[in-house]
């Protein structure tokens, strides 16, 4: 029999939604007794993000966060959007053809993790109790379906799962109310939206991965406040775009967002970042740069349209577990963190009053807030882009956005599968990806070795496979198995050996982006929890 | 017996050292950092000494920065019972750190001190050794086995090419090896304890520890990055590079 722990909420995972909710509910009654599990060493240790900040949220949670000395150092001074047509050429897109949603005025150029780092140190003032380092790995249940609780995953578990010396047992943390705020594809998220059917009126989620790095830049080329957000090459066979964000200290942040929707299986979204990094828009930055660090996690995009229902009996879903980014902003913070306050407010209430029920309740809030109309608004955006294309689909957003305030009266839907998009490799044109420089461009393992990541040895491997056969049937005969270039870290390799090719997996490069797990073509790959405190050990990121 | 164990808060050994680009010092913002790895077995093995009703007390003693009251609440976390937080914002060298933990010794009444060998971010190995010469008491380094009977300590060292075992008069000053064991995880509910169990800031000054700068931090530089290699298309051609570009035949 495990242990066992009550409290009045548990928040799984540490992130800005997750902490908001902790926040809200302590500023709402302070005697509630809250605690947040989350899987990496520290708070901010798994958080990825680009990012710029919109802080309505963060005004709403504290309107001291000045004060406070919130970690919102570089205000966006200005905006530059480009169009990459080839390894060369570019054109930078004049500011009144940009659409609204994409201007940055007011917000500021952040690392979401620093900003966590300081919500946890908040939550904690407050009497939060977070535990960094404890991986939730098993959803409790009642005898009647209610949700009861977590339990944390054992640790001390061997490879071939006998108990070592150091073993020690998972603990149950039980709760009036327990709030998933795993991330996009949380592992626990998912296997909720089946088991409630959460999902059942919306469209398919839809995802995108991105890649990031952190450099130090030479300081005769940093502008701080500067934000470059751009599409096209070196993305032929997939749709996406770059950032490039001066930040504070000399640095910059780059990345490239990819969706994952694209069919060409010899798509590589790390070789195409790693030569997007060569166009001169970046270059100009870049060179002569060192990099500091390097992470990748996917992003959930599907927006209002793909929004599962996100409460259930004793738990709610919330920030990207469930799906609030707003992606015609491209921004996911300030959406996650509102849809975590609103949670808090709703779980209050029926704390409160236990005659009230937490659907209805939280609906009612979130159907009166910015953030149900900022999604609602902008649910056109995307789909508008898969359908129409990159030209099309940008001349509806600008129309539908800076004309008509997204007030379009037809909704677009997307109701394609990402997973089910590969083509047989017998008729995909293969891609051929420049080798790496060494100074702008570099390759999986030197990437890997500046995340930090690392996942104690002999334990389980934590990249489950339904099907063992399938990497090397069908995977490999129809798609050359993908995840040997779709995965950032290098984890998935397809060895010659005398019995044949055979898979290998090292789970300990993983970095927790969770994208076997959604563009798997046979869906073959579940990601479950590792041992507590394994993955990337992000900085600034 | 009253046990003092030193924890030392230093950069997370997962994390790739990074140099600051003024090269002043190691890049430390918003890195993860952690206990020492061998203060933790320093930890460990003061809990199992209190577990097997040896030690009374296990007193968790660091200093640093305020932010090491982190560490020192994992150490409780862990099974400490208290925790002393000598607080310095200023890197403290080996000989400082040894007076103040000489001084504690005394105050505490403590008749055993483990330390581990030396810190991942310094690397200096001094402190144990100092805190034996200062309180003139024995001292049994890299310890791979510690066992405490009537009035001594054994305790198993590692040595160049194989294991010395030597006998101590308590109180006597251990510092560990990575082999001596291996440092169990914190649970939940020990984490939640741990916040409120007494953990007392002191400075050098009330402590009556003269703090005097021995050494100078002139600057950091990260290693020579590796020149990549070349494919050779014989085995004239390589011994030929060997002969006129590497020189070494």
């Amino acid at each position: 029999m495990r242990e066992s722990m009550e409290f009045d909420v548990v928040i799984v995972g540490a992130g800005p939604s997750g902490l908001s909710t902790a926040i809200r509910l302590k500023q709402l009654n302070a005697d509630l007794n809250v605690c947040v599990l989350e899987k990496g060493s520290e708070v901010g240790a798994h958080i990825l993000s680009g990012a710029v900040l919109e802080p309505r949220a963060l005004n709403e949670l504290f309107d001291n966060w000045q004060e406070l000395g919130a970690p919102l150092n570089t205000p966006v001074t200005k905006d530059e959007v480009y169009l990459l047509k080839d390894g060369e050429l570019s054109k930078e897109l004049p500011h009144a053809l940009v659409p609204n949603t994409m201007k940055n005025d007011g917000n500021y150029i952040v690392s979401v993790g620093n900003l966590c780092r300081w919500l946890a140190e908040q939550a904690e003032g407050l009497g939060v109790e977070i535990f960094p380092g404890f991986a939730a790995a098993e959803i409790l249940y009642h005898d009647d379906g209610r949700v009861k609780g977590v339990a944390t995953g054992d640790m001390g578990v061997s490879a071939s799962g006998e108990q070592l010396a150091t073993y020690m047992e998972g603990m149950e943390l039980h709760a009036q109310y327990t709030v998933f705020s795993e991330g996009c594809r949380g592992h626990l998220g998912k296997q909720l939206i089946s088991k409630f059917n959460l999902d059942t009126a919306a469209d398919p989620q839809h995802y995108a991965l991105g890649i990031k790095e952190l450099w130090q830049i030479d300081p005769a080329k940093h502008q701080p406040g500067l934000v470059l957000h751009g599409a096209g090459w070196p993305l032929e066979e997939a749709s996406g775009g770059f950032f490039l964000y001066h930040t504070d200290n000399h640095q910059v942040v780059v990345g490239l967002i990819v969706d994952l929707n694209y069919s060409n299986p010899w798509m590589s979204p790390y070789e195409e970042f790693q030569r997007l990094k060569h166009h001169p828009v970046l270059k100009q930055y870049l060179e002569g740069g060192e990099r500091v660090s390097y992470g990748a996690r996917a992003i959930a995009k599907g927006g209002w349209n793909a929004l599962p229902t996100m409460t259930m009996p004793g738990a709610l879903l919330v920030g990207c577990d469930a799906g609030t980014l707003n992606v015609a902003k491209i921004k996911g913070t300030h959406t996650a963190m509102k849809s975590g306050m609103i949670a808090a407010e709703a779980i209050n209430k029926v704390l409160a009053d236990t005659s009230l029920s937490i659907g209805d309740t939280f609906n009612a809030l979130f159907n009166d807030s910015w953030l149900k109309q900022e999604l609602y608004s902008t649910r056109n955006f995307a789909p508008a882009m898969h359908k129409f294309g990159t030209f099309w689909g940008g001349a509806f957003n600008f129309v539908d956005q800076n004309l008509l305030g997204g007030n379009m009266p037809i909704t677009l839907h997307d109701t394609s599968l990402d997973h089910a998009q590969l083509q047989n490799i017998a008729s995909a044109k293969k891609i051929d990806y420049p080798k790496p420089d060494g100074k702008l461009s570099f390759d999986r393992l030197s990437s890997v070795f500046l995340s930090n990541t690392n996942h104690e040895e002999d334990q389980p491997c934590h990249l489950t496979l339904a099907d063992d056969s399938i990497p090397t049937g069908s995977n490999l005969s129809q798609f050359a198995e993908p995840a040997q270039r779709y995965c950032p870290a290098g984890v998935y390799e397809i060895v010659e050996k005398e019995a044949g090719p055979s898979l290998q997996i090292n789970a300990q490069n993983c970095l927790h982006c969770k994208t076997c797990d959604i563009k798997d073509p046979a869906q073959n790959i579940t990601w479950v929890t590792p041992e507590g405190t394994g993955g990337p050990n992000y900085p600034n990121m | 017996m009253k046990v003092l164990v030193g924890v030392k808060r230093v950069i997370d050994y997962n994390v790739k050292v990074r140099v600051k680009s003024d090269n002043t010092d190691v890049d430390l913002s918003n890195t993860k950092m952690a206990i020492n790895p061998f203060c933790e077995i320093a930890v460990e093995e003061a809990i199992r000494l209190k577990e097997a009703g040896i030690a009374t007390e296990v007193i968790a003693v660091s200093v640093g920065s305020s932010a090491s009251q982190e560490q020192l609440r994992t150490a409780m976390a862990l099974g400490a019972d208290r925790a002393i937080l000598v607080e310095t914002e200023d890197t403290a060298e080996p000989l400082t750190v040894a007076k103040t933990f000489a001084k504690l010794m005394a105050d505490e009444g403590a008749e055993l001190v483990i330390l581990g060998k030396q810190s991942i971010d310094s690397d200096n190995n001094q402190v144990g050794q100092m805190l034996a010469a200062l309180t003139k008491r024995p001292q049994g380094t890299f310890a791979s086995n510690v066992s405490v009977e009537a009035g001594h300590v054994a305790v198993t060292r590692e040595i160049d090419g194989g294991l010395r075992t030597v006998k101590l008069a308590l109180p006597a000053i251990v510092t560990t090896d990575l082999r001596l064991n291996e440092p169990r995880f914190a649970k939940l509910p020990d984490i939640m304890k741990a916040k409120r169990k007494p953990l007392e800031t002191k400075t050098f000054a009330d402590l009556g520890v003269e703090v005097k700068q021995h050494i100078q931090l002139d600057k950091v530089e990260a290693p020579a990055a590796r020149q990549g290699g070349v494919k050779v298309g014989s085995v004239d051609e390589l011994i030929q590079k060997l002969k006129d570009e590497a020189k070494v035949i």
